[in-house]
């Protein structure tokens, strides 16, 4: 099979309200490869969640989706419920950010997680499926996994429930899994251990992981790309590496400069913010959706007026703003330098 | 969570002994018991000795001690109406009466779950709409301006217009003497439509919202992203938890029918625990009255322990601490 | 950046309730109705529709002495009782009263008691749920002590009772009705005392020095103002059906005075006779009130918190 694992193509999402029509995904296209980590960043609200839910056909009917999203070469949306059905959970997964709320409060763990592979998998008989469940339960590091498979969710702790919740998406190896915030509601010793379990499934069984998250750190481990998305806009793209070392975005920069330092170079200096506001997703800037924000803008030509194109400024490396001549010797520490 | 139980449990017993309490003082101060006597004027003698008999110069608290100690051991005194043990006269009412409550609850219950899950999942379509009007008129329909319509246009009406020999669904008592169990279910009909009116209206309101709480939660996006049919989605993760509120919600208010039990009992001529309520406030009859209201006081109380044990049971969460 | 060194990007200000819609500043907290709580309420037709037809209702009956096309008991005994006709729009009882007339009449006191019965209770009932919830403790828990009582006795007969003790005058019947609603107005209203008690805001104004009932009165209250108007508006139904279903058992309104549910027990025997239609316009009445002010009742929840839903 040749072509990417995933490709989504000018995908746009919108949705009624009635304050007027809410931009959560705009002509936004990206792709993941076999084995591949893509990374997506973004802020709350940038569309991060809603991109993963389309994929997945998993939005409210009052949902305008437009575009494509393709997986292994077919197209997804407007499939039928049925063909969804048959792919969620089995090839293509996801995990949710908040594990407590995403357990059935009234089932045990054991039965969610069994429940994924007697969905898909009918001819596997209950104690073959149990000790599916029990090796699934392991591979994420739950201790005890025969009496912890017979507890209930709030029983769990929330590290623990998360892991719980990535044994059961990956219940069928699937190709694609999708990690919608896995690590941010937890503390930052949980996030560590959720890290560790990501890493060491990369290892074992090489499934694609669709990133989404806030956390700069995770994406700099796990990531292969990365994605900068900003008011449901693709802003910037990158290999991880060229990201933190060359960004040429002002939102990826004001991004890695807010990062707080630990090391004593950057004692006494104030933290670093992007100013502003992340905008409505209803009533948006005219033009780049960052401008407002942004100490590069050009206003107000282009930069209020025109949506910029996403231009290639390096391997594999494009950046969608207008300035973007001018940020070429800008870094991190000079925005820092330049506030503070 | 049987710990939790148990405190509830052992908490009731001071609220109902309280209510006991208050009761009874409050039916001592409204009737009394020599009325009768004092209607066909006996000699003044005769009064006072029956007060002495009645225990009533006693101070209040004296009185209300013995009646308890009376009362736990089974004596709840004669009834001044019928001269019957009012024990005996509770205890066929009760049993009356739970038919009664039985047929409703369950017809109620089916047809809630139906609606409320049929609306949840159809939100905004035709029947939904209509459902939802429905539950509107009967939460507020009074019950018995209902159960007089009914009798009007599905019994006597039907008699009269079809020249029937018989009402198709009768509205006097619960048999007629010999019937089978089809004249028993004739019977029920009217009265068990009554009662259930206004609380199928709430019912279903509550399992449609209580659906819909569910079907957005998180969960269920998960069962379904994990691939789980529609169907499975709904019965195993829908369903299953919208009950639970629900069931607690039928439990506590079983004991707020004793309402509309008065009112359909004395419609229908029932001789349950409504029936017997009414006319016991009719007549002054004291003893029965306070035995009523203490006995319904527990069966209440009872109900709403069954609604925690209930939630409980259902909810892992209160369950399995 | 070292993946041992798990890092955050500082989220700005916080954001209003969803994903979905960022940008919504923090609300501030002290929020009177405002305008778009009236448009709100505008655009929930049935609401609207209900007010109008309550308004019509109510002025209809009180302005009974003047619009009523015969007297209150005036009597025709020739007549009798005939059913609806061109003279008597509802027809006329056995003694040849007019119904509508009649009607009218009564709705004046089944619409009063059932006003006066919530206003009454949700008065006392707001002071001493948000009392209780509050100041809490022994307040509280005498309040749920006492209510806890109440709720264990069946309504209806702790209500027959008090009228057979205390009377069947129509400020009897308010003040009996008023005295066991304001337990389910105060628990309510407790209830959201507790919950407004916990945000921030409380601690912030007392942290500035304010005083308890300072606090209450300009923070609290206000955040509990759409319940408590909300369960205001459901009580007065609750009261014109339970005032009438007291009636209706004999136990209410007395004869000579009269209210729709009396009228209901008078044509009870009327059932399966040619008179029967004297059993459906008194029942329509409260049918049509109770209706309207439920959907009074669920627009104006609508409008205080849209997301109640």
């Amino acid at each position: 099979m040749t072509g990417p694992l995933l490709a989504v193509e000018h995908l746009s999402v919108e949705f009624p309200t009635d304050d007027g029509v809410l931009h959560a995904v705009d002509d936004l296209s990206f792709e993941v490869g076999e084995h591949e980590v893509l990374g997506v960043v973004g802020e709350s609200g940038s569309g991060k969640t809603v991109t993963a839910l389309a994929i997945l056909g998993l939005l409210p009917p009052r949902a305008q989706i437009r575009g494509s999203v393709r997986f292994r070469g077919a197209e997804l949306l407007e499939r039928p419920e049925r063909d969804l059905e048959r792919l969620r959970g089995d090839d293509l997964a996801i995990v949710f950010q908040d594990a407590l709320a995403a357990f059935n409060p009234v089932l045990t763990v054991g039965d969610q997680v069994d429940e994924a592979i007697a969905v898909h998998h009918p001819e596997i008989r209950g104690p073959s499926r149990r000790d599916r469940v029990l090796a699934l339960l392991d591979l994420v590091g739950i201790p005890d996994p025969a009496s912890r498979a017979d507890q209930y969710p709030h029983q769990y702790s929330g590290g623990m429930r998360q892991r719980a919740m990535l044994a059961m998406a990956l219940a069928n190896d699937p190709a694609l899994l999708i990690a919608d915030e896995p690590t941010t509601a937890l503390d930052v010793t949980l996030q560590a251990q959720v890290f560790d379990v990501l890493e060491r499934i990369r290892e074992r069984t090489g499934t694609a992981v669709l990133l989404i998250t806030h956390d700069l750190g995770v994406i700099a481990g796990l990531a292969d790309r990365v994605v900068v998305l900003y008011a449901g806009r693709r802003v910037e793209t990158a290999p991880v590496d060229t990201l933190f070392a060359a960004s040429r975005h002002p939102y990826t920069l004001g991004l890695l400069a807010s990062l707080p330092r630990l090391d004593h170079r950057a004692r006494g200096t104030p933290l670093f913010r992007i100013e502003g506001q992340p905008p409505s997703l209803v009533h948006r800037p005219t033009g780049c959706a960052f401008h407002p924000r942004c100490p590069f803008r050009a206003v107000p030509e282009p930069c209020a007026t025109l949506v910029p194109p996403e231009l290639e400024v390096g391997a594999a490396h494009s950046s969608a703003c207008h300035r973007v001549d001018a940020l070429a010797d800008v870094t991190p520490a000079s925005l820092r330098a330049a506030a503070g | 969570m049987l710990s939790y139980v148990g405190r509830r449990a052992l908490y009731s017993i001071p609220v109902i002994l309280v209510a006991s309490f208050l009761t009874f003082a409050f039916v001592r101060a409204t009737f009394d018991p020599t009325a009768k006597l004092r209607q066909s004027r006996e000699p003044a003698a005769a009064i006072r000795a029956e007060r002495q008999r009645l225990g009533l110069n006693e101070p209040l608290v004296e009185q209300y001690g013995s009646w308890l100690a009376k009362f736990v051991r089974g004596d709840w005194g004669t009834s001044e109406r019928t001269h019957e043990a009012v024990s005996a006269q509770i205890g066929r009412a009760l049993w009356n009466t739970t038919q009664l409550i039985v047929w409703g609850v369950l017809a109620a219950a089916l047809v809630a779950i139906g609606v409320g899950v049929y609306s949840a999942l159809r939100q905004y379509s035709a029947l939904d709409y209509t459902f939802t009007g429905l539950s509107f008129l009967g939460l507020a329909l009074p019950a018995f301006w209902f159960g007089l319509l009914a009798i009007e246009f599905l019994a006597v009406g039907p008699k009269q217009w079809f020249h029937l020999a018989q009402p198709p669904l009768f509205f006097v008592g619960l048999h007629s003497g010999n019937g089978g169990a089809l004249d028993y279910a004739r019977h029920l009909v009217l009265p068990v439509l009554t009662l259930m009116v206004q609380i199928v209206a709430g019912w279903s309101r509550f399992q449609r919202s209580s659906m819909l709480d569910v079907m957005s939660s998180d969960y269920i996006r998960t069962a379904r992203a994990k691939g789980v049919p529609r169907r499975r989605v709904v019965w195993r993760h829908g369903l299953r938890n919208a009950l639970i509120p629900l069931i607690t919600v039928m439990a506590l208010d079983i004991g707020a029918l004793f309402g509309g039990l008065i009112i359909t009992e004395k419609i229908f001529s029932i001789p349950g625990m409504g029936k017997l309520f009414f006319d016991s406030l009719l007549a002054g009859d004291a003893t029965t009255l306070t035995a009523w209201l203490v006995v319904t006081a527990a069966f209440i109380v009872v109900c709403n322990l069954l609604a925690d044990l209930a939630y409980g049971w259902l909810d892992p969460r209160i369950r399995v601490a | 950046m070292s993946s041992r060194h798990p890092t955050v990007v500082p989220e700005p200000e916080p954001l209003g309730p969803s994903e979905l819609l960022p940008g919504l500043a923090v609300d501030d907290p002290y929020r009177p109705p405002g305008q778009r709580f009236w448009r709100r309420l505008r655009r929930h037709r049935p609401a609207v529709v209900s007010a109008v037809v309550l308004v019509v209702l109510a002025a209809a009956c009180f302005a009974a002495p003047v619009l009523a096309p015969y007297g209150p008991d005036q009597q025709n005994l020739a007549l009798g009782a005939v059913g609806p006709s061109l003279h008597h729009w509802f027809g006329t009882d056995e003694l040849g009263r007019d119904e509508l007339t009649r009607l009218l009449y009564a709705g004046q006191i089944s619409l009063e008691i059932g006003l006066a019965v919530a206003l009454l209770s949700t008065l006392v009932g707001t002071i001493v749920g948000a009392a209780a919830g509050y100041v809490g403790r022994a307040t509280d828990q005498a309040l749920m002590r006492v209510t806890d009582l109440f709720l264990v006795l069946p309504g209806i007969a702790v209500l027959a009772l008090a009228l057979e003790k205390f009377g069947h005058d129509r400020l009897t019947i308010i003040l009996v009705l008023a005295a066991l609603f304001w337990m389910y107005v105060a628990r309510v209203v407790r209830a959201q005392v507790l919950a407004v008690k916990e945000q921030e805001y409380i601690e912030a104004a007392r942290a500035s020095g304010a005083s308890g009932p300072w606090i209450v009165w300009r923070h609290v209250l206000p955040n509990c103002v759409g319940p408590i108007v909300v369960n205001a508006t459901l009580a007065v139904a609750a009261a014109i059906i339970a005032e009438s279903a007291l009636s209706f058992l004999g136990f209410g309104v007395q004869l000579p005075a009269t209210s729709w549910g009396r009228m209901l027990a008078d044509a009870e025997g009327y059932v399966g006779t040619s008179q029967a239609y004297l059993l459906y316009f008194p029942g329509l009445a409260i049918l049509l009130t109770v209706l309207a002010v439920n959907f009074l009742g669920d627009g104006l929840r609508d409008a205080f918190d849209p997301r109640s839903r």
